[in-house]
């Protein structure tokens, strides 16, 4: 574990050493309020909870997301760092789980600059915040998800772009598949895959969290769903880091 | 006494492609090893190998006798390796980036902080130290490399090209390091440069389409052309007596 840590401190360093963080968070920032202000109308609904800002939050992950994601590997294999960096004394499984840990910190870093939010939501009323705590976790479980399949499409390429659109498209179908166009077609064809579908789906789950409920199911789908996706990550460089 | 590098029957293949064919060597505490071979002849598939990042077809390579694919961790730990063209990474200063080897080489402290000063002593980086390392030139970048692989003392090092990129006067300064860290080490050079072989090696080993094809001193090597030029030498034994005549 110590080992990993060391990873992710450097690669969290890396993310603020250049200006990928800044424009990151303040894309995602001006995204997530122009949103949750406009198209969620937040002052009009005259209810004081963040019921608009978690709707669009795991979409705007869905975007956002993988451009973090991206450069985690495909960046190590175009410079050759991967070979330092795997010559080093480290396991594979040390050098996935760290460089996850940077990016979900990144994340999480990002997700905490919208304290205004809960800050506004309590000057004007009295909100639960139970509630807007579960959908915090709940945020933080879906970008985790999302940067898992991002970090594995990462090392599959040394094209950045490459492993952002695949990370993109990955993730989409994770988000979508508990929506009609899915589980209608699903439910026509192959009835059976419709109910696995419903249960995959990345954004009903957090849906749950966002109404305040914390529910073991969800939590260890989340769980294992990251863990499926960084041993896909460690399977990958372990089966061909070195093309 | 186990030796410090133990190859047998290292192979290498890439789909029918075979870039290592059945390379066996060991090397013990003082020698100086000069790998040697026209581009393309298995140099760096073979150093990858024995790095544990390339995985062999056949054949094993061991560090003080820990297996390089058994126990990855043990054998990497007692080594220092700078990969083909010395990458590192490119937004962080130079004593961040050493900084960071030296932690994941298990450094803290003051302990850390004192590897950290002599790797940079040693590879004379002192007055690039707080520079980004996209900032420098090709011949300190290859420094950082070096400081890298030098950092933990490592009783075995293994080098792709240390010298490519640096002027005759670094050139100098990094064959003089070699050469004294050597009766403490055991230590794998690749390099295009013949008089560096003479300069530094205790012993060359020159491969041909990942085949060892001489194992020799360099003096003894030098010894096989009537005029005792290693580059005659060189080109007998690697380009294929059909080919010599046009050439």
């Amino acid at each position: 574990m110590r080992q990993a840590l060391i990873i992710a401190r450097r690669e969290l360093d890396g993310y603020f050493a250049t200006p990928v963080a800044y424009v990151f968070i303040v894309i995602f920032l001006v995204l997530q309020g122009t949103l949750t202000f406009n198209a969620g109308d937040f002052f009009g609904r005259g209810q004081a909870d963040l019921a608009p800002f978690f709707e669009f939050l795991p979409w705007v992950f869905l975007l956002l997301v993988p451009a973090i994601s991206m450069r985690l590997w495909a960046e190590e294999r175009r410079l050759g760092t991967i070979e330092l960096l795997l010559t080093l004394p480290v396991t594979e499984g040390q050098a996935v789980i760290g460089k996850f840990l940077a990016a979900w910190a990144f994340c999480i870093i990002a997700l905490a600059l919208t304290f205004p939010f809960i800050i506004t939501v309590n000057i004007l009323g009295a909100p639960d915040n139970g509630v807007i705590a579960c959908g915090y976790l709940g945020g933080v479980l879906v970008s985790g998800a999302f940067l898992a399949v991002g970090s594995a499409t990462s090392a599959m390429t040394k094209n950045q772009v490459i492993a952002f659109v695949l990370g993109v498209a990955i993730s989409f179908v994770f988000a979508l598949s508990a929506y009609p166009v899915v589980t209608d077609f699903l439910d026509r064809n192959l009835p059976v895959l419709a109910e696995i579908a419903r249960r995959f789906s990345v954004i009903e789950r957090f849906q749950s969290f966002a109404q305040g409920l914390i529910r073991l199911p969800d939590i260890v789908f989340f769980a294992s769903f990251i863990g499926f996706w960084l041993f896909v990550n460690a399977v990958v460089i372990d089966h061909d880091k070195a093309s | 006494m186990a030796a410090l590098i133990e190859i047998a029957g290292l192979t290498k293949r890439f789909g029918s492609f075979t870039a290592v064919d059945d390379v066996s060597f060991r090397l013990d505490k003082g020698e100086v090893l000069g790998f040697l071979g026209p581009n393309g002849a298995g140099k760096t598939t073979t150093m990858r190998m024995l790095a544990g990042f390339v995985m062999p077809t056949a054949g094993s390579a061991a560090i003080i006798g820990h297996d390089v694919i058994a126990e990855p961790v043990a054998a990497r730990r007692c080594l220092g390796f700078l990969p083909e063209g010395a990458p590192t990474y490119p937004e962080m200063t130079v004593l961040g980036f050493l900084c960071f080897v030296a932690r994941i080489r298990g450094y803290a402290g003051r302990a850390l902080a004192k590897r950290v000063a002599e790797a940079i002593a040693l590879t004379q980086l002192e007055s690039v130290r707080l520079q980004p390392i996209e900032t420098l030139s090709k011949g300190f970048k290859r420094r950082v490399g070096l400081a890298q692989a030098l950092l933990h003392d490592p009783p075995v090092l293994v080098l792709d090209e240390p010298t490519d990129g640096l002027d005759p006067n670094q050139k100098h300064e990094v064959r003089t390091l070699i050469r004294r860290m050597a009766p403490e080490k055991a230590i794998v050079i690749s390099t295009h440069l013949l008089e560096e072989v003479d300069a530094v090696c205790t012993r060359a080993i020159i491969i041909a389409a990942g085949r060892v094809v001489a194992d020799d001193t360099p003096a003894g090597l030098a010894a096989r052309d009537p005029e005792r030029r290693l580059e005659e030498v060189f080109r007998a034994i690697t380009i294929p007596p059909s080919l010599r005549k046009a050439a």
